[in-house]
């Protein structure tokens, strides 16, 4: 077998699967929208520090003589009431929540991934049960009353907030994984690999897991925006990150009780969170209808 | 002939919510070394059950199997790793056999690396290309193809070489074609006829297309309800079916000409339809839809009879 040709059509075969998957995912011009705003917003994370005009901002800084100056040339989103820049802070305050979603996400999605798939894999065995139950108990609360009860418990900062998001989160990925495991594993490949005596380690990770990649990862982009809202909303009721960090639920925190007349310190912040999620939900549904017509 | 399989008084019984399921219900026959034998019957008559145990999917409920000598009446995971490489199986829907997230070269290498037969993974490319070639398929066209991206004809014989990277004696081909278009059909049973020679292999051939049969089969099996009602040699039993049943199943094989419709047994009309088996009727399980049934049809059960050399009824009225 002449090894170049394989390893050529390989390649090819790559790029025609992501030829195919990008013609079907630009299709819509909302997922494209979606897409934008996304990068656009983790990219702007990413760079702060060396875009951003007043770095020296985010931390406890004050100048009076510039406080809560409208939006103008030199502050495009104008100062708050210590006078520092909103617009430096909104940067800032992004990558606060892409790190909170990072940290949440990389603990619950492989928490949630192999609670699921042992569940689903040995459905209806104890280990099925003990774990469905727990995760039921943890899904009949809603996410962000959940949330605030753990914080709540908690000393409030960063670090806690993290950890009471990542303790209401991973049910969701474990029941996700769950029920598409438990419907893959009277599939005949299945039942083969078994049979031939694949090792179960091997059939349920090898074998079963790739056909469920494709809701995790939709489900994945959509909670990038509600975890940064469950974060925010966290903040806001001062159970988050503590000044001053310039966390957006923080800023709009304090900027909240001087609206409506300077409105731009804590409305700049909102519409933030609200971009962001707008951005990964549309990137969300745009990778879900791609995946239904694949069906992954 | 050397006897390869032989099966002894094989039960399954499912236990549902509506009541247990007889799907087999006590069958023996035996399998000899590279002939085909095959299985008919309708949907629901335990065929594809039987070819399940014998591969191992689950031990049967009583009854023996046994495969050169060896009782391998246990769930695969229970049997020696020769005798489970030995026995391979190919499914009828190859949709659903094949991993769709997985490439064929991974398809195909997975029973090659559980069984120990290569000895590095750069070796993988090279025998899954020679098997790829052995099912006529161009390796460099499929080896990183994904099944989502074949027809099913193509999955079908990569179904097969997957079956034949172990190298077995016996494979279980259970309705490898009734996904498959006519045409696909055609070539799938070509490679296989073409693949038996070369490989010397047994296959148990499980289908209900009888058309299908009477060109493949050396030996067949007709099941009803979970019990079988015929064997005897393709031709004898094509020619001289003596169980109703058969005949019935014989006569609703559609045909063109006036020479074939000749060629078939005597007409019997297929009145209803194969009853539940969660109630199977006393008796002989076919007086319910038998045009001959009589009156000790409906207590007494056949036993099996011997006709002549290789051909078995269970009729009460074959003598």
């Amino acid at each position: 077998m002449n090894e170049l040709v394989i390893t050529g059509r390989r390649f090819r075969l790559l790029s025609d699967r992501f030829k195919k998957f990008w013609f079907k995912f630009s299709r819509s011009s909302l997922s494209i929208i979606g897409l934008i705003i996304s990068t656009t917003c983790v990219i702007l994370a990413v760079l702060a520090p060396y875009i951003v005009p007043y770095p020296e901002h985010i931390e406890w800084y004050i100048d009076y003589d510039n406080a809560l100056r409208p939006p103008n040339l030199e502050h495009i989103l104008g100062t708050d009431q210590y006078g520092r820049d909103v617009f430096s802070r909104i940067i800032f305050g992004m990558r606060y929540s892409f790190t909170l979603v990072v940290v949440v996400l990389s603990i619950v999605i492989p928490t949630g991934i192999v609670l699921g798939v042992l569940a689903g894999y040995f459905k209806d065995t104890w280990f099925d049960y003990l774990i469905m139950r727990i995760s039921d108990t943890f899904v009949a609360v809603p996410p962000l009353v959940m949330a605030l009860a753990i914080a709540a418990v908690l000393k409030p900062s960063m670090i806690n907030s993290m950890i009471a998001v990542s303790l209401t989160w991973w049910p969701w990925y474990a029941r996700l994984t769950y029920s598409a495991v438990s419907s893959l594993k009277n599939e005949y490949y299945i039942i083969y690999s078994e049979v031939i005596g694949v090792s179960k380690l091997r059939v349920m990770f090898v074998e079963i897991l790739p056909n469920c990649i494709g809701p995790i990862l939709t489900k994945a982009t959509l909670d990038v925006g509600w975890v940064i809202l469950v974060g925010a909303a966290l903040s806001f009721v001062g159970l988050g990150a503590q000044p001053p960090i310039p966390d957006l639920g923080t800023m709009v925190a304090e900027g909240a009780h001087l609206l409506p007349t300077t409105w731009w310190v804590s409305i700049f912040p909102a519409l933030t969170i609200t971009i962001i999620i707008l951005g990964f939900n549309l990137l969300g549904d745009g990778l879900k209808d791609v995946f239904t017509e694949e069906k992954y | 002939m050397n006897e390869l399989l032989v099966v002894k008084n094989l039960k399954k019984y499912f236990k549902t919510k509506f009541g247990l399921v007889k799907a087999v219900d006590g069958i023996t026959f035996h399998i000899n070394e590279g002939e085909t034998f095959a299985l008919v019957g309708e949907s629901g008559s335990g065929k594809s059950t039987t070819g399940h145990m014998i591969v191992g999917m689950y031990a049967p409920t009583s009854g023996e199997i046994y495969y050169k000598m060896n009782n391998i009446s246990v769930h695969a995971s229970k049997r020696p790793k020769n005798i489970t490489r030995e026995i391979q199986v190919v499914f009828q829907d190859p949709a659903s056999s094949l991993n769709p997230s997985r490439y064929i070269k991974d398809i195909i290498g997975t029973p090659l690396k559980v069984y120990n037969l290569i000895r590095n993974s750069t070796e993988v490319e090279q025998k899954v290309a020679d098997l790829l070639e052995n099912v006529e398929l161009p390796p460099e066209l499929y080896m990183y193809r994904k099944p989502r991206e074949l027809g099913g004809g193509e999955l079908q014989a990569i179904a097969i070489a997957r079956a034949l990277s172990t190298n077995p004696k016996l494979i279980i081909l259970d309705e490898p074609t009734s996904a498959l278009d006519v045409i696909t059909q055609a070539k799938i049973i070509n490679l296989l006829l073409n693949l038996q020679k070369k490989h010397n292999l047994t296959y148990l051939f499980i289908t209900h297309d009888l058309a299908v049969v009477r060109n493949i089969a050396s030996r067949v099996a007709v099941m009803y309800l979970g019990k079988i009602v015929e064997t005897a040699p393709t031709i004898e039993l094509f020619n001289h079916c003596r169980h109703p049943y058969s005949m019935m199943l014989f006569s609703s094989i559609p045909v063109i000409s006036e020479d074939e419709k000749n060629l078939k047994p005597k007409k019997i009309t297929s009145i209803g339809e194969i009853p539940s088996s969660l109630s199977i009727p006393p008796g002989c399980r076919f007086h319910t839809r038998c045009p001959y049934a009589e009156a000790r049809c409906k207590v007494e059960e056949p036993s099996l009879k011997h006709i002549n050399s290789g051909h078995i009824v269970a009729c009460h009225l074959a003598e």
